[in-house]
């Protein structure tokens, strides 16, 4: 198992490294740059060739890549051309919520979506099965920002269930710890804080986990539906065991696997689809920050994100290859 | 003929106390009577007009529609037919296993006395691997491929014997050995997909007799086996049948397979049963024109290679829409063979031919031993 991790481990560096040439390929041959940015359209060549020279670009591409890479390594990001402050503060200002949130969402999905698809597979045909099938389908097809501004103006606006905006209430004298906002409540024994933060989680992350849910619901059910046909199924009955005793080790080990798969890419979209439910409830995480870093082609930001995004991914796929090998021992390694 | 008439009104299910309609067994004493076969002793399962029907889009599939048969212990019983001739739906159904919301089942399951159709589901499931126990055709699939061979044997024998994990685990060692598994000590911890075809099948006779169960149904056992596996697997059922005394019901389409193994022989096509009786009878006297198309399409090494096998010509019929009478009647070559006051759409009953020999067909006894003898024996 430790050989397959750290062989996992091994294929990341080429997969990052050829992703770092790319991004840093792609930054350099854009037109504009950060000179202009700063300095808007009527800046001198004069004025563009300090700025240049004050962020290094003047220099030959490979050096600048040397000491891209260099950087990255000593987990240097860079400075934000936008704020002036390092990139790797502005994240950890605005990672945690992002995470929380999408952390909120993927698990909303999973709790809810798996038990729904193998209930929905099990009775096949039932009202819960067309509900659930019906539902995932509508789930799909609603655009995130759109489910978010409905559940915002139903639950939040109309019925004052749950706050519209923000991670915690004014009020709310929240000591920071972590960033992330329902952890720290628990942690410094705040309570009343965690509760208030997960209050405010509610609603953008059940918007942010309609996709997943809708997928993992639909995979759930498929997936199920196959294994009961199964003809080791029929085995492990002729054998005498219990029906439940069949479900919870027949059956479900196995629906499972493409499941772990879906939530494995599942996981990696979310964080980028978190953008939009976060304007819409103005909750501060990293999705704002990154649309005006595009702006102001603020690269260090970007570079950093980008970067990150595809760690998170690639970690995840891990996580998903180790699981798939605990499960099914025809793709262990020896 | 006379013979043959008075059996033709006293037997349409066998059982020599009842008559048509009424029930045909009583169940304070357990089914009636066998069929006549002159086996001692009550049979351990006994199959009573047994009917298992799917609703489904397209109409009712009459999979299994009215099969009766006995298996005594220590005995084997053949039951031959083509795919979709519902053999393997009746030994399904036997085990309770018929999966499917909506299946219908009705008709008698006696196992050692005891009727299984209208038992308590829990109490059939709690019979099924000690009492009976089944053995499919590709153990590939039929094994779960993330568990160890070990495990589902353990698992199979923790069913129905409270005992230690240890303990279990011995069992499966010895039962692995028992099935000619070498090294059962180290290869109890293997898993499916490193074993062979041949050995996934002898580990799933394991994991199948680990209970000793008095009865053990083998559907296609060995049509997923290379040839020469395929010997070596009967001679292990045969040697485990008399070993332990079960009964045994060998489900196959191969006729070589049974010619080996079976007592006795039932045939089976589209859903019903169309000939039963001792196999010797039914491989030398055979009765029913498919029987006859059945031994004439069977491969053997002493026939004169210029001569061709005789197919059964068409193709089985549709469970969905049995024709009307003799549902092979769209087949037989003999369908023109003038019956006396016989319309097309009746349907033959199954009728004693010898001692616990029935056939079912319209033709006459006299007409059939005339075809038999003159025509088709001569070619086989």
């Amino acid at each position: 198992m430790l050989r397959l991790v750290a062989r996992r481990l091994l294929q990341l560096i080429p997969t990052l490294l050829g992703l770092s040439v790319l991004l840093f390929l792609w930054l350099n041959r854009l037109p504009g740059g950060p000179a202009s940015a700063i300095l808007g359209e009527r800046a001198t060549e004069a004025e563009v060739a300090r700025i240049n020279r004050l962020l290094g670009l003047d220099e030959p591409v490979w050096v600048q890549y040397g000491r891209f890479i260099k950087r990255i390594f000593q987990l240097d990001l860079g400075t934000s051309t936008q704020t002036g402050r390092p990139v790797w503060e502005e994240f950890t200002l605005r990672f945690p919520a992002t995470v929380e949130l999408s952390v909120a969402a993927m698990a909303i999905a999973i709790v809810v979506g798996i038990p729904l698809g193998y209930f929905a597979a099990r009775r096949r045909g039932s009202w819960l099965d067309v509900t659930a099938v019906s539902g995932s389908l509508l789930g799909i097809c609603i655009p995130v920002f759109f489910l978010a501004l409905l559940l915002k103006g139903l639950f939040a606006v109309n019925l004052g269930i749950f706050p519209s905006y923000g991670r915690l209430s004014t009020g709310i004298d929240a000591t920071k710890v972590t960033g992330f906002a329902v952890l720290d409540g628990l942690l410094t024994g705040e309570f009343d804080a965690s509760w208030d933060a997960v209050m405010h989680l509610v609603l953008p992350a059940v918007a942010l986990a309609s996709i997943p849910l809708a997928v993992i619901v639909r995979m759930t059910r498929a997936s199920v539906l196959e294994v009961l046909g199964e003809d080791y199924v029929r085995t492990a009955e002729s054998k005498g065991l219990d029906k439940r005793v069949v479900r919870a080790r027949h059956v479900l080990r196995n629906a499972l696997l493409p499941v772990i798969t879906a939530v494995g890419l599942l996981t990696g979209s979310l964080l980028s689809g978190a953008v939009l439910t976060e304007s819409v409830f103005t909750f501060g995480g990293i999705g704002s920050f990154i649309r005006t870093s595009i702006d102001a082609r603020d690269y260090p930001v970007l570079v950093g994100f980008i970067l990150f995004i595809a760690l998170v991914y690639v970690l995840i796929n891990l996580l998903v290859d180790v699981a798939y090998s605990l499960i099914d021992p025809r793709v262990r390694v020896h | 003929m006379s013979e043959v008439s008075k059996e033709q009104s006293a037997v349409r299910v066998p059982g020599p106390a009842s008559a048509p309609g009424e029930p045909v067994v009583s169940k304070a004493t357990g089914p009636a009577g066998a069929d006549g076969s002159g086996e001692s002793g009550a049979p351990f399962l006994s199959v009573r007009d047994l009917r298992i029907h799917f609703s489904t889009d397209d109409g009712l599939v009459k999979s299994v529609d009215g099969v009766s048969f006995d298996v005594h212990a220590g005995k084997t019983l053949g039951i031959v037919g083509e795919s979709g001739s519902g053999k393997s739906v009746t030994s399904l159904g036997v085990m309770g296993l018929h999966r499917s919301a909506n299946a219908a089942i009705s008709g008698e399951v006696w196992l050692d006395g005891e009727e299984l159709v209208g038992a308590d589901p829990d109490h059939v499931r709690r019979l099924r691997g000690r009492k009976m126990a089944m053995i499919f055709q590709d153990p590939l699939s039929a094994m779960h491929p993330y568990y160890r061979v070990g495990s589902q044997i353990v698992e199979a024998y923790r069913v129905h014997h409270k005992v230690s994990k240890k303990v279990a685990r011995a069992r499966a060692v010895e039962m692995l050995d028992r099935v000619g598994i070498p090294e059962p000590h180290k290869r109890v911890d293997s898993y499916p997909h490193e074993f062979s075809g041949g050995m996934r099948q002898r580990a799933m006779i394991a994991m199948a007799l680990v209970n000793n169960p008095e009865l053990l149904i083998a559907d296609e056992p060995t049509t997923a086996l290379d040839v020469t596996v395929q010997a070596q697997i009967l001679d292990l059922i045969r040697d485990l049948q008399k070993e332990f005394g079960s009964a045994v019901i060998m489900i196959t389409h191969d006729l070589g397979v049974v010619a080996e193994m079976a007592d006795d022989l039932l045939v089976m096509y589209g859903g019903r049963c169309i000939e039963r009786g001792p196999a010797e009878k039914v491989f030398y006297e055979p009765q029913h024109p498919y029987t006859w198309g059945l031994l004439g399409s069977m491969p053997r090494i002493d026939r004169e290679q210029t001569e061709r096998l005789i197919p059964v010509k068409g193709q089985p019929p549709s469970l969905i829409n049995v024709p009307q009478g003799c549902a092979f009647n769209p087949r037989c070559p003999y369908a023109d063979v003038p019956k006396d006051g016989i319309t097309r759409t009746e349907r033959p009953e199954l009728k004693q031919v010898g001692t616990g020999h029935h056939s079912a067909c319209h033709m006459t006894q006299e007409q059939r031993t005339k075809i038999w003898t003159e025509e088709i024996a001569p070619k086989l």
